[in-house]
């Protein structure tokens, strides 16, 4: 099982440094900050302008600049914004705000997902099993930026009916809020409902709809009937053995659910103000600054690396036949 | 409508052999003396939800492609007596800051819109069966080059992609916003498309075709795509729907479809501004878009139904080991 592991790593550590590349690459070629210099009123000097193409080092080979790049990074040094802002100094600030957006939402999602999932399976056909079903398949049909609008739209309403400011839909915390840590935690959780809830609800309808498959998969299968034949109540057969089985195939699922999930923070940082790598990778393509776009990237790959490996730990975990290859 | 092309796909091919989707046990006496082409256009209209959400598809495509001939305002006329008014008999979605009636802008959101899901479908569908039909019955270095960019696509999301390559279509048509989307949206499909080949590979009639001499080519038009039919009409839809979703996000924010123009996304991302004193700038272009995701994944989700016998009646299990499958595509391109 190591062996398994540690292959499934180093294949996850090359695509990382490819996709970074790429990224960092397309960035180069499609970007041209010096147009927006150029585009300025009074038109700056020429010197001021060779002076910037040679400190973004335009004039060398794309991979030169990558590995000049990487090389730093390897440092923990990412590099200079356009506008001359260190990358480093940001950097740990916007990591924080998005892994405590995703984290959070992954977790809630994934919990509430399986819960839902195996409800709906064990009540196939009821009016909950149906309910769940359209549910899924709304929530399935809505953009993420549409979910938060109307999130915040709807807190508006019940803060308005509510006559108190009860959810907050812009920032991560109120600026310069004082006070002590029980009304700063109250004020934070504030602020986090609305962007929880729009990246967990996504969440929740897809692996609700994959688990309620697994599970129904599982439900009618022989060892479930067996295990009930040698006393076991249905509530234990179905818990001990059958939902361990149904998880199997969702764990890959995980690895893949990342990719929406990150797109969807981008989406959700974006609207409720969150200051997070969403944000600035937004904030970097608008700007034409290939180092935050580079620099994102590879956030994003170590976080579906880890996602991956993660997966794929839980998936020799939950079925043996993997750890014995 | 594509139902015609999978009753002439997957008649028995030459070399002998049976379809993939041969119907057993109880579905056979319903297939007798039918084409598969009816049967499965049988099954479709019996069920209600995929009925629904092809109407309501086909009626939001014609309403928006005709709404010209019948509404009140033109999307570049300007009504200088009424700015950002509610929904009105003379404005029925209400108008935006400047006097536009947001009717005709949403209809011609909804139209670019559809358009543009559409036309990706297509181009990654194409894509995907080449390049996972070569991929899986070629093997060797072509399947692991293959395969390795469908990995790099799960560390890579397209929406990044995209977004990064943006810059580059500021002020050009929209069309090639369309190459662009469709490039990166056939790597799960053709993954899956590989697997199946795979199997299909190891199958009489191919195997047959393949000692008579018949070239690679022949064989992958001729006896694999055919029996991929299904699966590859289901996973058009699936495209459509994640295309449709990814386009208004990336036009949300300015990444996608670029002024002249418009889409859904960019009119939600107008009217998101005011989105709390003026909602119905966003709510009809939001709803029209949830609206017609929603019809496209019923339509889906009533292809999948019709196409694969399993999933009838009271076998559902079968159905739903196969739609993870294909489902999981829709992750990558979203």
């Amino acid at each position: 099982m190591a062996r398994f592991l540690v292959r499934r790593l180093f294949n996850y550590v090359a695509l990382c440094l490819v996709a970074t590349f790429l990224a960092f690459a397309l960035a180069a070629l499609t970007f041209d900050p010096i147009a927006k210099l150029q585009e300025r009123n009074p038109p700056p000097p020429q010197s001021a302008i060779d002076a910037k193409r040679a400190e973004l080092h335009l004039d060398e080979p794309i991979p030169a600049r990558f590995v000049h790049w990487l090389g730093d990074a390897a440092r923990g040094d990412f590099g200079q914004t356009v506008v001359n802002t260190s990358i480093s100094d940001e950097l740990p600030r916007r990591v924080g705000v998005s892994l405590r957006l995703f984290l959070l939402g992954t977790v809630v999602g994934i919990g509430l997902g399986v819960i839902l999932g195996v409800a709906s399976a064990i009540r196939q056909y009821k009016f909950s099993d149906y309910f769940a079903t359209l549910f899924s398949f709304v929530i399935l049909s809505t953009p993420v930026f549409l979910l938060g609008l109307l999130l915040k739209y709807g807190a508006l309403q019940l803060n308005t009916a509510a006559g108190a400011q009860l959810l907050v839909f812009t920032g991560e915390t109120s600026p310069g809020f004082q006070g002590s840590f029980g009304a700063a935690l109250l004020d934070r959780i504030q602020h986090l409902v609305l962007p929880t809830l729009t990246i967990a609800l996504g969440q929740i309808a897809y692996y609700s709809r994959y688990q309620r498959s697994a599970m129904l998969d599982v439900l009618g299968s022989d060892f479930l009937r067996t295990a009930q034949a040698k006393g076991l109540t249905r509530r234990k057969a179905l818990f001990k053995h059958g939902l361990r089985t149904a998880l199997v195939p969702m764990a890959t699922l995980f690895a893949f659910g990342f990719g929406l999930l990150i797109t969807g923070g981008t989406f959700t940082e974006r609207i409720f103000g969150w200051y997070g790598m969403g944000d600035w990778l937004v904030y970097g393509i608008e700007q034409d600054d290939t180092n935050i776009t580079a620099t994102v990237t590879l956030f994003v790959a170590v976080l579906v690396l880890i996602s991956g490996w993660l997966s794929d730990v839980f998936y020799a975990l939950l079925d043996p036949r993997v750890r014995l290859r | 409508m594509t139902t015609t092309d999978v009753g002439a796909g997957t008649h028995v091919p030459a070399g002998g052999g049976a379809p993939v989707e041969v119907p057993s046990g109880p579905a056979a006496a319903e297939t007798e003396g039918v084409t598969r082409g009816r049967l499965v256009l049988r099954r479709f209209l019996r069920n209600r939800l995929a009925l629904a959400g092809l109407v309501t598809l086909v009626l939001l495509y014609a309403v928006s492609l005709l709404s010209p001939l019948f509404a009140p305002w033109a999307y570049n006329q300007y009504d200088y007596t009424a700015f950002l008014q509610p929904p009105s008999p003379s404005h029925w979605f209400g108008t935006s800051q400047i006097g536009e009636d947001v009717f005709a802008q949403t209809m011609r959101g909804l139209q670019k819109s559809l358009t543009i899901g559409l036309l990706t479908g297509l181009i990654s569908i194409v894509i995907a069966s080449l390049v996972g039909a070569s991929a899986g019955y070629f093997g060797g270095w072509v399947d692991r080059g293959l395969m390795w960019v469908v990995d790099l696509l799960l560390v890579l999301p397209s929406f990044l992609i995209i977004a990064v390559i943006s810059p580059a279509l500021r002020g050009s048509s929209w069309i090639w916003f369309v190459l662009l989307l469709g490039v990166f949206a056939w790597m799960i499909t053709a993954r899956i498309l590989r697997g199946m080949t795979l199997t299909l590979r190891e199958r009489e009639f191919v195997k047959a075709a393949k000692f008579m001499g018949a070239p690679s080519s022949l064989i992958i038009r001729r006896h694999i795509l055919p029996n991929m039919a299904s699966l590859m009409i289901i996973d058009v839809t699936i495209t459509v729907g994640a295309t449709i979703l990814l386009e208004t996000g990336l036009s949300y924010f300015g990444f996608g479809v670029q002024p002249p123009d418009v889409s859904l996304g960019t009119l939600i991302r107008a009217g998101s501004d005011a989105a709390v004193t003026t909602p119905w700038l966003f709510l009809f272009a939001g709803g029209l878009l949830v609206i017609s995701v929603l019809a496209v994944n019923f339509i889906g989700d009533g292809l999948r139904d019709a196409l694969d016998p399993n999933s009838r009646g009271g076998r559902r299990r079968q159905k739903s080991a196969r739609k993870s499958a294909s489902k999981t595509k829709k992750v990558a391109t979203s």
